[in-house]
Order: C-alpha cells, then sequence, then structure tokens
C-alpha cells in the first residue's frame, strides 16, 4: 500500500466516488444526530462507556481467564491467537477437523484483520461472506471502505453489474434483467445467498461484546445473515480480538444503547443475537471462541494510545470526518479506516510501513471524531502523539518486546533543519550574519522552493523576508524611540506591529 | 510456551503502570445515567411500544385475551398462509381458530424444512418500549431461535402490560444470561445500497407484532 497523501490523490480526483461518499457521509451524520439527542443521558452513558472500557482493558488479565472460564463451564472451547497467522491456522485446522469445505460468514472486522478468508482460501476453504456490503465487495473483487457499510463507495448501478456479472460464479445466478432497484437488488442477494444457509454445516463470525462474568457472545446486526451464521450451522467459530470483553451482564445496557445509535442512527438495531456455550438442540452444538491479539497488547502497553481499544466499532467517527469524506476508505490501507483507523492500524501494525506511518497525518485534527466517539476516544490526542512518536522515535512494544522506534526517514529534512536552527540561534554573530545576508538578497529570491519543499510552496506563499533585520532595527532607532531617518520600514513590518513612530 | 501464557505475559506486562489497588469494578463506573427515559404510566409505556414498533415497519395488532385466536387466525389467512410452525409451550388456544396445517419445531428438522413453512407463531420474553423491540430467550412458546428466522413471515404475541418494561436496562435485568436470545427490532432491513432502508434480506420480512391484553374486568 502507497502512503495516504499518494493514495488518496486518486480517490479525491474521482467525482463519482466523491459524490457517493458525500451522499452517505452527510445522511448517516444527520440521522445519528437525531437519534443521540432522544436520549437526555447521552453525556452519562458516554462516560459510562468509557469507565466500562477503561477498567476492563486496566485488568484485561483477569477478565480474559475470568471469560475463558466461563465460555469453557457453557459448554465452548476457547482458544488463543498471538497473532493472524495463528489466528487463521487454528480456524483452518477447526474447519478440516468437520470434514467441511466451505464456511458461510458473519460480517467481520477482526477476521477482515487478519485476513481470514484468503487463509481459508489457500487450505482449500471457500470462505462465504453473507452481509450483503460484504457480498457486494467479495463479488466485484473489492475491499471494504467503511466499517459498517463496506460498499458505501458503490452506487446501485454498480452494484447491479456487479451481481448480474459475478453471481453465476458463485452460486445462484442473478434474476435474469435485474433492475438498479435497491429492493430487487437485496431479493437478488436473498436467494443467491439462501441457498448458502441453508446446507452450511460451518459458520464463522465475530463479537460486538463478550461477557466475563457470564461467558455470553453478542453480536449486533440489521440483516439476519448473523442469525443465520450463528444458529443454522452444527459448528461455529468466532474470533474476536481481546478487547471486546466488559466485566459484566450489565454493562450491555450501556453498550446496546450507545451503539446502535452511532452507527446505524437507529433506536436498535434489527437484530440482536446473545449466546452462552453451547445450548442443547439450539444452534451449533460445537462453539469455538478464538481470543486474538495480533497487536492488541503492544497497543495497551502504550498508555496514551491504549485508549484507541475502547472501539466498539460504530464508525461514528468515519461519518464526520473531512478527510474520510474525500478521500474514502481505500487511501487508509487498512480495514480499520478514517480516524481510529488512522489511530488504530498504526498501532496493530507498527508504524515500520509507509502507509502506517502517513496515517496519523491523515487528519485535520479537527476534534470532530472524538466529539460522536461514544466511549469518548480522544482521537487527535492520539494522533497528536503517534505523529510524534513518528518524527521524534521512542519507545514502543512489539510482540510483547519493549523496542525503541528510530525517527521516521521522512522527517530527515526537517530534523536538519532543526539542528542548522540550533546551530545558528546559539552563535550570535552567524544569525546576524545571516539574517542581512537573507535581507539584502530578497529581491533574488525564489517565489517557490526546490527540491522537497516544492510541494509545501506550491500551495502557500513563501513568507517575504524584511527589508532589514528587526535586530538592526532595534538597534538604530533605539527601539523605535529614534527617528528612523531613511530607512524605511516595509508592510511586513507594518504587520508585525512595529509602526513607523514606533508606538 | 503456550500463546495463552504468551498473551497474558504481554497483558500484564503492558500494564506495568497500573497499580495493585486499582480502583474496583464497582467504583470506576459512574452509573448516573437514566434507568429509564421519560415518566409514563403502564398504558403510555405500551402506546410507546406500540409505536416504536411500528416505526420500524413492524405490523402492530391489539386485541383482548379471548380475541387473540380469531385474530391470529385472520392474519394467518391474510397471509395465505398453508402451513405455521408452533413451538412447544405454545398455548394451543392461540392456534384454535385457524385450519392452517400446523408444524410442530423438531430438533431435527433440516434448515431446508423450515423454509418450506410459511409462518410461525410466537410468544416472548420480554419487549421495551423505547427502543421497540421484543426479545426471545427460546423459552416456552418462543422455539429454537432459527425458527423465527428462516420463514418469511412471523407473528410475535406480547403480553401486555406484565411483559413490557420501558428500558432496555429494565430488558436485560428480567432476561437470563444462560439463555440465548435473540432481540428483534423490526423485520430484517439492510442499508447497505446508497443507505436506502430496504426490509428483509436474511430474516422474515413480514414481522406482525399482537399486543394482547385481559379482557376488561378480568383481574391479571
Amino acid at each position: 500500500m502507497p502512503a495516504f497523501p499518494k493514495a488518496a490523490h486518486d480517490a479525491v480526483n474521482n467525482p463519482t466516488l466523491r459524490g457517493n461518499l458525500r451522499h452517505a457521509t452527510h445522511t448517516i451524520r444527520d440521522k445519528r444526530a437525531a437519534a443521540v439527542a432522544e436520549l437526555d443521558d447521552w453525556a452519562q452513558l458516554r462516560e459510562a462507556g468509557k469507565q466500562i472500557k477503561d477498567h476492563t482493558l486496566r485488568h484485561l488479565d483477569r477478565y480474559l481467564v475470568q471469560l475463558e472460564e466461563s465460555v469453557t463451564a457453557a459448554g465452548g472451547t476457547v482458544h488463543w491467537a498471538a497473532d493472524a497467522d495463528e489466528a487463521n491456522r487454528i480456524v483452518a485446522d477447526l474447519v478440516k477437523a468437520t470434514g467441511e469445505t466451505e464456511v458461510v460468514k458473519v460480517k467481520s472486522m477482526a477476521t477482515q484483520e487478519i485476513g481470514l478468508n484468503e487463509a481459508l482460501e489457500a487450505e482449500g476453504i471457500a470462505a462465504y461472506e453473507t452481509d450483503l456490503a460484504e457480498l457486494i465487495v467479495q463479488l466485484g473483487k473489492d475491499r471494504p471502505s467503511h466499517i459498517l457499510v463496506p460498499a458505501i463507495h458503490r452506487n446501485r448501478g454498480e452494484i447491479r453489474d456487479i451481481f448480474a456479472r459475478e453471481m453465476s460464479e458463485w452460486g445462484r445466478a442473478a434474476p435474469v434483467g435485474l433492475t438498479d432497484n435497491p429492493a430487487d437488488l437485496a431479493d437478488a442477494a436473498r436467494l443467491h445467498l439462501r441457498d448458502k444457509f441453508l446446507r452450511a454445516k460451518v459458520g464463522v463470525s465475530g463479537a460486538n461484546f463478550m461477557v466475563a462474568e457470564t461467558g455470553t457472545l453478542v453480536v449486533v446486526e440489521s440483516e439476519g445473515n448473523g442469525r443465520m451464521c450463528l444458529t443454522l450451522p452444527e459448528t461455529l467459530i468466532s474470533v474476536v480480538g481481546i478487547e471486546k470483553v466488559v466485566p459484566t451482564w450489565r454493562d450491555l445496557e450501556v453498550f446496546l444503547q450507545t451503539l446502535p445509535r452511532s452507527s446505524t442512527a437507529e433506536r436498535m438495531n434489527p437484530y440482536t443475537s446473545m449466546w452462552t456455550g453451547t445450548s442443547e438442540d439450539d444452534g451449533p452444538s460445537d462453539f469455538h471462541l478464538v481470543l486474538l491479539d495480533n497487536g492488541r497488547t503492544d497497543t495497551l502497553a502504550d498508555e496514551v494510545g491504549r485508549q484507541a481499544l475502547r472501539c466498539i466499532r460504530c464508525s461514528a467517527c468515519l461519518n464526520v470526518c473531512p478527510v474520510y469524506e474525500r478521500a474514502g476508505g481505500h487511501a487508509y490501507g487498512s480495514v480499520y479506516p478514517g480516524p481510529i483507523g488512522a489511530i488504530l492500524s498504526p498501532q496493530l501494525r507498527g508504524t515500520q510501513s509507509e502507509v502506517d506511518a502517513s496515517l496519523p497525518y491523515a487528519s485535520s485534527l479537527c476534534g470532530a471524531c472524538y466529539d460522536v466517539c461514544p466511549v469518548a476516544i480522544d482521537i487527535p490526542e492520539v494522533l497528536v502523539h503517534l505523529r510524534e512518536r513518528i518524527a521524534q522515535g521512542g519507545p514502543v512494544t512489539r510482540e510483547g518486546n519493549k523496542a525503541v522506534l528510530k525517527p521516521a526517514k521522512g522527517h530527515a529534512a526537517e530534523r536538519a533543519a532543526m539542528r542548522a536552527a540550533r546551530w545558528a540561534f546559539g552563535r550570535p554573530g552567524a544569525l546576524r550574519a545571516g539574517q542581512r545576508l537573507a535581507s539584502r538578497t530578497r529581491k533574488l529570491h525564489p517565489r517557490t522552493l526546490p527540491g522537497p519543499g516544492k510541494a509545501w510552496s506550491a500551495t502557500r506563499d513563501l513568507p517575504p523576508v524584511p527589508a532589514e533585520p528587526f535586530r538592526d532595527w532595534w538597534q538604530r532607532t533605539d527601539g523605535g524611540k529614534k527617528s528612523d531617518g531613511d530607512k524605511k520600514t516595509d508592510g511586513v513590518r507594518k504587520t508585525d506591529g512595529v509602526t513607523k513612530d514606533g508606538k | 510456551m503456550s500463546s495463552r501464557d504468551r498473551i497474558l505475559g504481554r497483558v500484564r506486562r503492558a500494564l506495568a503502570d497500573v497499580p495493585p489497588d486499582d480502583t474496583s469494578y464497582e467504583q470506576a463506573v459512574d452509573r448516573s445515567y437514566l434507568r429509564v427515559h421519560g415518566d409514563l404510566d403502564v398504558e403510555q409505556t405500551v402506546d410507546l411500544l406500540a409505536e416504536n414498533l411500528a416505526d420500524y415497519r413492524a405490523i402492530v395488532r391489539r386485541c383482548t385475551e379471548d380475541e387473540l385466536a380469531r385474530t391470529i387466525a385472520a392474519m394467518l389467512a391474510a397471509r395465505g398462509a398453508a402451513t405455521v410452525l408452533a413451538p412447544p409451550g405454545l398455548d394451543p388456544a392461540w392456534l384454535s381458530a385457524t385450519d392452517v396445517v400446523q408444524v410442530p419445531d423438531r430438533a431435527d428438522s433440516t434448515p431446508h424444512d423450515l423454509d418450506r413453512i410459511d409462518s410461525v407463531v410466537t410468544a416472548c420474553a420480554v419487549a421495551i418500549a423505547e427502543t421497540g423491540t421484543i426479545v426471545l430467550d427460546a423459552g416456552p412458546g418462543q422455539g429454537r431461535r432459527r425458527v423465527t428466522l428462516v420463514p418469511d413471515h412471523h407473528i410475535c404475541v406480547v403480553r401486555v402490560p406484565d411483559q413490557v418494561v420501558s428500558s432496555l436496562p429494565e430488558a436485560l435485568e428480567r432476561l437470563d444470561p444462560t439463555r440465548p436470545s435473540t432481540w428483534i427490532s423490526g423485520p430484517s432491513a439492510t442499508s447497505d445500497i446508497e443507505l436506502d432502508r430496504v426490509e428483509g434480506v436474511h430474516g422474515p420480512r413480514t414481522l406482525e407484532v399482537v399486543l394482547v391484553s385481559d379482557p376488561p374486568g378480568v383481574a391479571a
């Protein structure tokens, strides 16, 4: 993946994409504001959600052990996966043990993060996405561009074309003469996927919450594809990030109020499924929970960045972000786009790659993301913290080991300039000589900077150099008490607040 | 070292800044948010449930206990249903007025069998007025989770006012976490295509909720 500015470049110049994104983000942000306004205690719910998550993260070891005990007692099996490869291997082995070669999937960020579909494919197992938007993405051989509505960048015409072209490759073909009416498109997806649901023996999901006290897992959805995958197969495998645990059953009262309103702007999403281990004659007889680290413990080790693990994946921050609205989700080069992606991805993956080092800069720091976040993640604070880390280097934790990060390469020129400035400010004589030289040659200065500074000066005026250095003027006029004489101050001097008569 | 030990070890090292006497769970969370939004009496709460259910495109009917069988029969007839699934523990009186073929909910029936059934009638565990949600917990008359999912038409009977609560916190209090639960707020819906809401992608496309009350003058 290229760095964000490069990746965003094409998106920003694509009017269809920008139109689709603008329509979607504005629609949903207005609806969200109305849904949130219905609750008089939103601020208190937000604070409670933050406190529950913070407390859980501060005692994560204890709650994970408790969760493991509860799930096991309820008839489930718990697996631990330190990274993506291990999680993929566990899931592939579990699927192979059933003798099946296909699985149905509930939309899940965790399984996207680890590239599960591709890993299963390499093992000869077909993984079918069953969320309508994920189906559009999968059939279109595309990548998701939004956490909640992954096909937000596609309009109805594009979706019709994808269905008509691709559905027959994967199973039941799209009806002849399929229109671009959303209801017809949804119906085509219903028929196509129902074939798969009814014969599926293995389901794979994530979870929105896991309750340590009871071992209950919660999946929040709209379409019913989640319920299909969670209840029809004989084997259910849930891959869940370790940060998704909450201590008690009661804690759900906070998140089930804040999550739907923040994400889809609804009082409640159409379907929520909760299950605790296995139930006799109801749902899967075999339940496996794969607890995923994959960079989460490294994130936890950073006292400022840790708060990103509070995220409940509502995607409200994407919909209010002026950068996301224009660049779209693909430019972030990660399954977590938008403001939350800009702080989560570089922490989960480290900042070694070009794209991860650029993500903390993919923001205007306007703070709208913090305002809407239902668990009050101070995204701008973490962005600035990560920028500092990238520019200056510093201690980090990678795969559980402490390391010291070197300053990023791209910042070498800036650091060289700072070193030169430090040298000059420490030598008044050299500074004065340099300032005088700059003043006398000011007519010769170029309007734009050469080399790497070119992009900077392409969109800004270079600050003009005054005709006389300030210190010379001060000395000559005794701080403005004496007449200026022949030397006229220029416009720049005046805008600095020092006028001809020195008042 | 197992991955379990490795991950727990990393977590503990990552939390070196957390003091051993850190704030307890009980004190860490400020629960000053509201238990219930608004100040509605019982009748108004039921009205709010009906309003919010309808707002999410569920079809809401109200009747008394002695009208229930006839109401359900009329709904099945209007739908043109040939078969109706009756979960174990469903009050037989509810289906006493319909001549639609009744199919029992059996553990060994396949998803394909369920797909051939036209309608399902169930009870519920609790209903939440503020959000327009009905909750099923596989208790008597509610059946396995899949029976309210695969058939395209779901009729759910809610006893009012005793099965109705105002808010989500009140509902959680009434539920047993060890039972699987399904929370339903309106029929299946998607907004994945240009954020246009379309009902019924995978779950039942029609959800009808019957709010049944005791006839006037009869004590509950």
